[in-house]
C-alpha cells in the first residue's frame, strides 16, 4: 500500500467535443439543409419563401409540440390529424351556419366564440383519449387510432363527405375576421406564426419551469416510480393529450381560415410528420426524454426539406425516401450521443 | 452416512472478486448425491454467487470446481449442464402464453433437419417427465392456467429434461402454499431416491431442517458453519449466519420518544383466490421511534407498505398520520399528511432513471417547491444541493443522470427525496437491499439519526442482522400476520423462529399420500 500513488484527476471535466457535436445535431442538420437549399435552390433566400416555409412548418410545429408533451409521458397520439379534419369542419359549419335551434331560429357566433367553441371540440377529443388511457386502461396507441377513425369519421359526417366552402365570416354577426387568422399579419409577419411562438413559449415554460411539466418527464421515465412519489400520473396523461387535441384545433382553424374552407379529408397523416419532428428533435420513444425547442427545430429540418426539395425540383417520391433516411439517421445519432453521455456522467462519478 | 452418499461436485477453495468486492473467501462446498444439500446465509452472504458459479453463469476468480473427483471449468453455461448441473431460479423463466411441453423444451426443441420441431416427441418427453414427478399435468396445458406451484414443477422438469443429476432449487417454496410446499417436498424426496443431489436455498429454516440432510451456512463471501443436519436447530443456524456479536446501531443513539405518529389499525389486503396477503395488521410507532418490521419473503410485509401508500384500492383498515386519517386519500395527498416512502426496488419504484440527480431529489416535493405553479431553478437546485450535504451523497454534480451514482448512493437520493416533503413518518422496504458493507452502515447511521431528529420510522426486511442492529422494537411478520413483538436486544433465534410460517409443517410429508393437487379456488 505504501508504495501505491494516487493520480490527482483534473478539476473540472474538460467539455467532450465529440458529444457537444452529436447533442447539437438539430441544429447542425438544420444549418445543413438550409445551406444546401441556399445554394442549390432558386429563389430559396427569398422573402416570399421564407414566409412560405414559415407556414408549412408552422401547421405541423403546433402539432409536434402536442406531440411531444404526449411522447414524453410515454404515449403516442395518432389522432391528431384527425381531429384537423374535426375541428376545421366545426369551425367551418359555425362559421357558415351557427347553431340552428329549429323553427328559423339560430345562434350565430363571432369569430372568437368560434375559436372558443372548436378548440374545446379538439380539447374533448383529447380527453376522450385520455380517459381511455388513464381510466379504461387502453394501449395509448389503439385508443388513439380509434379516435382516429371516430373522428374522421365525424368530420365527414358533418357535411356529407363535402367542402363547406368562402368561410368568409358575416360582420352582422362578428365572424368576419376568421380568414385573418391564418391569412393576416402583424407587424409583416403572418398571424399564425405569432400564434406559434406564444404556444412555444408557454409549451417551453410548462417543460422546463413548473411542477406540471417535471410530472410530464417523471411519468414518461418512471410511471410507478412516479407515482409513488406523488404525481399524479393520471391527470399527468390526461393533460398532455387535451394539450394534444388542442394543437390539432388550433391548425384546424388556421388551415380553414387561411384555405376559407374547411374539407373533412384535411390533416390526414399529419400525425405522422408530427412524430417525426418530435423524434428529429430528440424525442425519446421510450418516453421521459425530449424537448420542445428541439421539436420546433426538427419541425423546421423537415418542413425546409420538404419544400426545398419541391423548389429543387426532386421527385415526391424520393422526397419520402429522403425523409425516412433522415429520421433514421437521427435516432441512430441519439443512440449514440446517449451512450456517450452516460460513459461520461460515469467516469465523472467514479473515484 | 456421508457413505450411502457419494460426492457429486466440489468446490475447492472458491474465491470471486467482484469490482470492489470479495464476494466468496476461499469457499469449500460439497455436493452429496440422493441427499439434500442445504445452503443457507443472509442477503450477500455469497450464495447467489457460489450457485451462479456451479450453474456455468460466473467465472470463478480463483479455485476449483470437482466433478466426480476430476477438475472440470465451467466457463458457460453450456459447461455446467454437460456436467449434469440444473438451477431453478427464484424468479420463474417461463413464457405464460406457451405450453408445459414448449416451456420444458423451450430453446432446445428436438427437430428434423435443424427447422421442423418433432411435436409428438416434445409431448411425449414431457409425458413421461411428469409421470415421473407424479403430476397430474397434460404437456398440452397452456402454462399460464397452471398455478404457481405446477410451474415450479414444470420449472423443476426442465432442468431434468437435460439429464440432471445435481439440481440447485433457490428460494422454491417463498410463493407457494402449504399444500404446494408439500408436493414440492415430496418430488424433492423421489429425486433423492432416483439419486439425484439436490442444493437447497431457502430463509425459511424450519424447512431447511426438515427436508435437509447437510447445512451449509455462508456469511460474507466464507462458510461458517457446514455439516450433516443431525442435530442442528435453528439457534444453531442463525448464529452460523449471523455470527455472536453484531453491531448495535440502535443503542448507538438513544433518546425519547414523542407521541403516537402512525397507527395502523386492521389493514388487510384479501389474496387473489382466497385468504389474505395482509391479514388485518395493526401497529403504531411514535416520533422518534425506529419499528422493524422482520418477515421472509411472501409474509407480507412489503404489500402492507403497499397498502399504507395507497397501492392497492382494495385493501382495508384505518390508516393515521399525526392523528389524521390517511382513507382514500392520492399518494400526493397521502405525502403531504406527512408519510413517504422508500421503496424496496429503487430502479423500478424509487428513481425515474433518466432524470438528473437533482430532479430526482425534488420529485415529491415540487408542490411545496413551487410558488403557484412557477418552479424556480435557483429555489431547486439549492434545495438539491441542501440534501446532498445533508446527507453526504456523493456527486460530481447534481446535475448528472442518477443512473451514474453506485447502488448505496441512490439509495440516498431516494431517502433525501422522501425527507425532502418533511414526513412525520418514513416508511423504508429494505433500506440495504444491494448496497455494499460500507454503505450499509452508513444508511444506517442515517436513519438512526433521523429517528432522534423526531421522525417516526417504519422499515421492512428479510434481514435478521439489520432488523436487530437497527430497531427499537421488532414486530415479526408471517403470512400476511403479525405473528409476535420484541423488545430491542431480543434474541435472534426467537425472531427467526417466530418468522417461520408454521404452515409447512403442520402437514407431516409422506410418499403416496397428497399426491394431489388442491383444487383450483
Amino acid at each position: 500500500m505504501a508504495d501505491a500513488t494516487m493520480t490527482a484527476r483534473p478539476g473540472a471535466p474538460s467539455r467532450n467535443w465529440l458529444l457537444t457535436l452529436l447533442e447539437l445535431r438539430t441544429y447542425v442538420a438544420l444549418i445543413v439543409v438550409f445551406t444546401v437549399f441556399a445554394i442549390m435552390a432558386p429563389n430559396f433566400l427569398s422573402v416570399d419563401n421564407a414566409v412560405l416555409i414559415s407556414k408549412h412548418v408552422a401547421i405541423n410545429a403546433f402539432l409536434a409540440i402536442g406531440m411531444t408533451f404526449v411522447i414524453i409521458t410515454g404515449g403516442i397520439d395518432l389522432s391528431v390529424g384527425s381531429t384537423v379534419g374535426l375541428t376545421g369542419m366545426v369551425a367551418g359549419y359555425l362559421v357558415l351556419y351557427g347553431i340552428d335551434l329549429g323553427l328559423g331560429w339560430s345562434i350565430q357566433f363571432n369569430t372568437l366564440e368560434i375559436v372558443l367553441i372548436t378548440c374545446a371540440v379538439g380539447v374533448f377529443v383529447g380527453w376522450i383519449n385520455g380517459i381511455l388511457i388513464t381510466k379504461l386502461h387502453v394501449a395509448p396507441f389503439i385508443a388513439t387510432l380509434g379516435t382516429l377513425y371516430v373522428a374522421r369519421g365525424a368530420a365527414l359526417l358533418m357535411s356529407g363527405g363535402r367542402t363547406f366552402p368562402n368561410l368568409n365570416g358575416s360582420g352582422t354577426y362578428g365572424s368576419a375576421s376568421f380568414p385573418a387568422i391564418g391569412a393576416g399579419t402583424f407587424l409583416g409577419v403572418p398571424m399564425m406564426i405569432w400564434i406559434l411562438v406564444a404556444v412555444t413559449a408557454v409549451a417551453i415554460y410548462i417543460s422546463r419551469r413548473t411542477p406540471l411539466g417535471r410530472a410530464i418527464y417523471a411519468t414518461g421515465g418512471n410511471e410507478r416510480g412516479a407515482a409513488l412519489s406523488g404525481v399524479n400520473v393520471d391527470r399527468t396523461k390526461l393533460f398532455v393529450y387535451m394539450f394534444s387535441g388542442l394543437m390539432a384545433a388550433i391548425v384546424g382553424i388556421v388551415i380553414a381560415s387561411q384555405l376559407r374552407a374547411a374539407h373533412p379529408a384535411t390533416g390526414e397523416f399529419f400525425e405522422l410528420n408530427a412524430i417525426a419532428a418530435a423524434v428529429l428533435g430528440g424525442t425519446s420513444m421510450a418516453g421521459g426524454r425530449g424537448r420542445i425547442w428541439g421539436t420546433i427545430i426538427g419541425a423546421f429540418v423537415i418542413g425546409i426539406l420538404s419544400d426545398g426539395l419541391i423548389m429543387m425540383g426532386v421527385s415526391s417520391f424520393w422526397q419520402m425516401v429522403i425523409k425516412g433516411l433522415v429520421i433514421i439517421a437521427a435516432v441512430v445519432i441519439d443512440q449514440w450521443q446517449r451512450k456517450l453521455s452516460a460513459r461520461i456522467a460515469l467516469t465523472q462519478e467514479a473515484h | 452416512m456421508s457413505a450411502d452418499h457419494p460426492i457429486g461436485l466440489q468446490v475447492r477453495n472458491a474465491v470471486k472478486v467482484y469490482p470492489g468486492t470479495r464476494a466468496l473467501k476461499g469457499v469449500d462446498f460439497d455436493i452429496r448425491m440422493g441427499a439434500v444439500n442445504v445452503l443457507v446465509g443472509e442477503n450477500g452472504a455469497g450464495k447467489s454467487t457460489l450457485m451462479k458459479v456451479i450453474a456455468g453463469v460466473e467465472d470463478l476468480t480463483e479455485g476449483r470446481i470437482l466433478v466426480g473427483g476430476e477438475e472440470k471449468q465451467f466457463r458457460s453455461k453450456d459447461d455446467a449442464v454437460t456436467a449434469g448441473v440444473g438451477i431453478v431460479f427464484q424468479e420463474l423463466n417461463l413464457f405464460p402464453e406457451m405450453t408445459v411441453a414448449e416451456n420444458v423444451f423451450m430453446g432446445r426443441e428436438p427437430t428434423r433437419f435443424g427447422v421442423d420441431v418433432k411435436d409428438n416427441e416434445v409431448l411425449e418427453r414431457t409425458r413421461a417427465l411428469m409421470a415421473r414427478l407424479e403430476q397430474k399435468i397434460a404437456p398440452e396445458t397452456t402454462l399460464g392456467h397452471l398455478r404457481i406451484g405446477q410451474q415450479q414443477i414444470v420449472e423443476i422438469a426442465k432442468a431434468l429434461a437435460q439429464d440432471t443429476n445435481i439440481l440447485i432449487l433457490d428460494e422454491p417454496t417463498s410463493a407457494l402454499s402449504a399444500q404446494e410446499v408439500n408436493v414440492l417436498f415430496r418430488i424433492i424426496e423421489d429425486l433423492k431416491a432416483q439419486g439425484v443431489g439436490i442444493v437447497y436455498i431457502s430463509h425459511r429454516l424450519e424447512e431447511l431442517i426438515r427436508i435437509g440432510d447437510y447445512i451449509t451456512v455462508l456469511r460474507d463471501g466464507e462458510i461458517t458453519g457446514a455439516r450433516s443436519m443431525e442435530g442442528v436447530d435453528i439457534p444453531w443456524i442463525v448464529r452460523a449466519m449471523i455470527g455472536d456479536k453484531s453491531k448495535d446501531f440502535a443503542s448507538e443513539i438513544t433518546h425519547d420518544y414523542g407521541p403516537t405518529m402512525f397507527e395502523a389499525r386492521d389493514v388487510s389486503l384479501a389474496r387473489a383466490g382466497g385468504g389474505w396477503t395482509v391479514d388485518h395488521v395493526s401497529m403504531s410507532v411514535r416520533a422518534g421511534e425506529v419499528l422493524g418490521v422482520y418477515g421472509l419473503m411472501g409474509a407480507g410485509r412489503s404489500e402492507f407498505l403497499e397498502c399504507v401508500m395507497g397501492q392497492h384500492p382494495t385493501a382495508r383498515g384505518t390508516i393515521e398520520v399525526d392523528g389524521r386519517p390517511l382513507d382514500g386519500c392520492t399518494v400526493g395527498q397521502r405525502i403531504q399528511r406527512g408519510i413517504a416512502i422508500v421503496p424496496e426496488d429503487r430502479k423500478r419504484d424509487g428513481l425515474v432513471q433518466v432524470m438528473a440527480i437533482r430532479e430526482n431529489l425534488t420529485l415529491s416535493s415540487l408542490p411545496r417547491l413551487a410558488r403557484w405553479f412557477d418552479l424556480s431553478p435557483a429555489i431547486e437546485a439549492s434545495k438539491a444541493s441542501e440534501f446532498i450535504k445533508r446527507l453526504t451523497i456523493k456527486v460530481a454534480s447534481a446535475e448528472n443522470p442518477v443512473s451514474s451514482l453506485s447502488g448505496g448512493n441512490q439509495q440516498k437520493v431516494v431517502i433525501g427525496k422522501a425527507l425532502m416533503t418533511e414526513p412525520k413518518v418514513l416508511l423504508m422496504d429494505e433500506p440495504s437491499r444491494g448496497i455494499d458493507i460500507g454503505a450499509k452502515a452508513e444508511i444506517y447511521r442515517t436513519i438512526r439519526k433521523l429517528a432522534a431528529e423526531g421522525l417516526a420510522i417504519v422499515f421492512v426486511t428479510s434481514d435478521i442482522e439489520e432488523v436487530l442492529a437497527l430497531s427499537d422494537r421488532i414486530l415479526v411478520m408471517a403470512d400476511g400476520r403479525v405473528t409476535r413483538e420484541f423488545p430491542h436486544g431480543a434474541p435472534a433465534s426467537d425472531v427467526v423462529t417466530a418468522a417461520n410460517p408454521a404452515k409447512a409443517g403442520a402437514i407431516p410429508v409422506s410418499k403416496k399420500d397428497n399426491a394431489e393437487w388442491p383444487m383450483q379456488p
